[in-house]
């Protein structure tokens, strides 16, 4: 059955049916659809909701609720996910699973409420301190979000990695049709022997996010990067539009992936072979998919609602076999299709 | 093991490591009030006879290392947040008993919103504070909690309340709130302080068992290392200066 959900609301209820215990949050726009869904319904499914003093706190929260083995997240937007960036970085080291939502909106600083991707390279390229990446899944509709959300909970649990939910202020705003996941069933949650439930009868056991020694801290980091290597090796996830003949390359995600497919149907209709590809994981990026299309697309271009972030990656996939252009919006403002479509238009030949 | 030490023919045993503590060697400095106060902690998790549900949480600063001294669960915690790496724990299974254990800089300066609000949510959570007036790990610079005059690293002038304030007086603050059960200032420099301290962390344990919620024992400790004087002097301090800002008694028991 389908429902009518708004983009915050069905990532809250896509948490609860992959069996989120404990909810910690603070008030932020745009996402405060979330948390007052989750204050409605959370508690209703025996789960904990509780509003924190403030961003810090609520990570440390999921950290402590991560800890004792439970499925926890917590969720805000851009300036309080910068708060929360001490946290996250303590979880990505002790490595606790944990899913954190960011609908993000313009900044720097307290920026605005509108619609913005201007936080790709803090998602991405770790964000906090240390040597570290987050799995970051970034939808494009309601549907994807809720489904992705179901994903994260299991990834983040399956390596031990917090996995981050990128959206933005529009898809959290937008109200669409989705079929909502099932619940997932208790007894498929992974366990945790590594959980602090009280040492009755076992060794105890301890988390840590540091070792004073170089070689122990050393040791710490290379099983970090070993599960890197695991899930860039299995966990790249995108969507490719019409690019089997195509002769300019898009490469968009979010909510300007979505509009990027639009502009793909509107070249097409003017005879110019556009073709997408949208990252849905933008940690680990589709390096390879996108440099498979640029050994015989000339031109990839890329669009983001940033000053050009994802572009550096993108650039790093092509290595010079394309040109690569760019077309950002800045503060808030989200591009129409007919404004990307005339640069595509001056980028095709 | 230190535990396991052979026990010479005719002689008797009758004293030792309470059952929580592991043989690890404490990483403290000589006359250094934390080892007491551990000791203090690992007895009444001991007599309560809860430690296979007790998830300690080591702060930052000189009890970072506090994970090993003992033999439960434990969690270490980002400078300052082990009140809501508490609140967190506490939460997600209220079968777990959770202590944090915090120095002055952790719990009164970086930390003053996570202890402020978990105290005034009643978080059921049993907290040791303890205040030796100084930021002991980092080399002695000045804390939330120095004495006016006091010369540190950061003040050595000494604390110049005009420029830096006043000792902060977390317990009297949080005495005022409707969320906490108990909030208590103690002392362990001589053993019948030792021994009002050992209650007081026994009755805060035990009011996180009977659900009264948020308990938090400050002890007025002494760090002799960064003040400089030999552990002798540093039980003189105590007593001297820091309870003339910092007066031991009950500020707040709640018994329901």
């Amino acid at each position: 059955m389908r429902v009518l959900m708004r983009g915050n609301e069905a990532i809250a209820e896509a948490a609860i049916r992959a069996g989120c215990k404990c909810y910690f949050c603070y008030p932020i726009t745009p996402q405060g659809e979330l948390v007052e869904y989750m204050a409605r319904h959370l508690p209703q499914q025996g789960g904990v909701f509780l509003q924190a003093e403030s961003e810090v706190a609520a990570i440390n929260m999921v950290y402590g609720a991560s800890a004792a083995g439970v499925r926890t997240m917590t969720s805000s937007s851009s300036p309080g996910i910068s708060l929360k960036m001490e946290g996250i970085s303590y979880l990505a080291g002790s490595r606790l699973p944990a899913v954190i939502v960011n609908v993000m909106r313009g900044g720097p600083g307290l920026g605005n409420i509108a619609p913005a991707q201007g936080d790709y390279f803090q998602a991405t390229k770790g964000g906090g301190h240390g040597d570290y990446r987050l799995i970051v899944l970034a939808p494009s509709t309601v549907q994807e979000a809720a489904e992705l959300v179901m994903l994260a909970f299991d990834l983040s649990d399956h390596y031990r990695v917090p996995a981050m939910i990128l959206a933005d202020g529009m898809l959290g705003q937008m109200m669409e049709p989705v079929e909502l996941p099932e619940p997932v069933d208790e007894g498929t949650i992974l366990e945790k022997p590594w959980a602090l439930t009280g040492a009755e009868g076992r060794e105890p056991r301890v988390v840590l996010s540091f070792d004073l020694d170089p070689q122990g801290l050393k040791e710490m980091n290379l099983t970090l990067q070993r599960t890197y290597r695991e899930i860039e090796a299995h966990e790249v996830r995108w969507e490719e539009v019409d690019t089997a003949d195509a002769e300019i390359l898009l490469v968009a995600y979010g909510t300007m992936g979505r509009i990027a497919k639009t502009v793909v149907r509107l070249a097409r209709a003017e005879g110019i072979r556009a073709g997408l590809l949208r990252p849905i994981s933008l940690w680990p990026f589709p390096y390879e998919p996108i440099r498979a299309l640029a050994e015989r697309i000339p031109v990839v271009l890329t669009v983001e609602l940033s000053a050009g972030q994802m572009w550096e990656d993108v650039r790093l996939a092509v290595e010079g076999r394309a040109a690569t252009p760019f077309y950002g919006e800045l503060g808030g403002v989200v591009p129409t299709p007919k404004e990307i479509l005339s640069e595509v238009k001056k980028h095709a030949r | 093991m230190l535990a396991d030490a052979k026990i010479p023919e005719g002689y008797v045993r009758v004293f030792r490591r309470p059952d929580s503590m592991s043989d690890a060697p404490y990483t403290y400095c000589p006359g250094c009030h934390h080892g007491v106060i551990g000791r203090l902690v690992a007895e009444a998790i001991d007599e309560l006879g809860i430690r296979g549900r007790t998830v300690g949480i080591a702060p930052v600063g000189c009890a970072v290392f506090l994970y090993r001294f003992y033999r439960c669960d434990f969690v270490q915690a980002a400078h300052g947040r082990a009140c809501a790496v508490a609140t967190g724990l506490k939460r997600a299974n209220p079968d777990l008993i959770v202590f944090s254990y915090q120095g002055d800089g952790d719990l009164a300066a970086i930390g003053t919103a996570e202890t402020v609000h978990a105290a005034n949510r009643g978080e059921n959570i049993t907290v040791i504070f303890v205040n030796n007036q100084i930021y002991g790990m980092t080399g002695g610079e000045m804390a939330p909690t120095t004495l006016p005059g006091q010369r540190t690293v950061t003040t050595p002038e000494g604390r110049d309340v005009r420029a830096t304030g006043y000792p902060l007086k977390i317990s009297e603050m949080l005495a005022q709130l409707d969320g906490p059960a108990y909030i208590t200032r103690q002392a362990v420099y001589d053993v019948r302080h030792v021994q009002m301290a050992r209650r007081a962390i026994l009755q805060a344990f035990r009011n996180q068992l009977e659900g009264k919620g948020f308990s938090m024992v400050e002890v007025v400790a002494a760090c002799p290392t960064n003040l400089k004087v030999s552990p002798v002097d540093g039980n003189k301090w105590v007593t001297e200066q820091a309870l003339r800002y910092f007066p031991l008694g009950d500020l707040k028991v709640r018994d329901r």
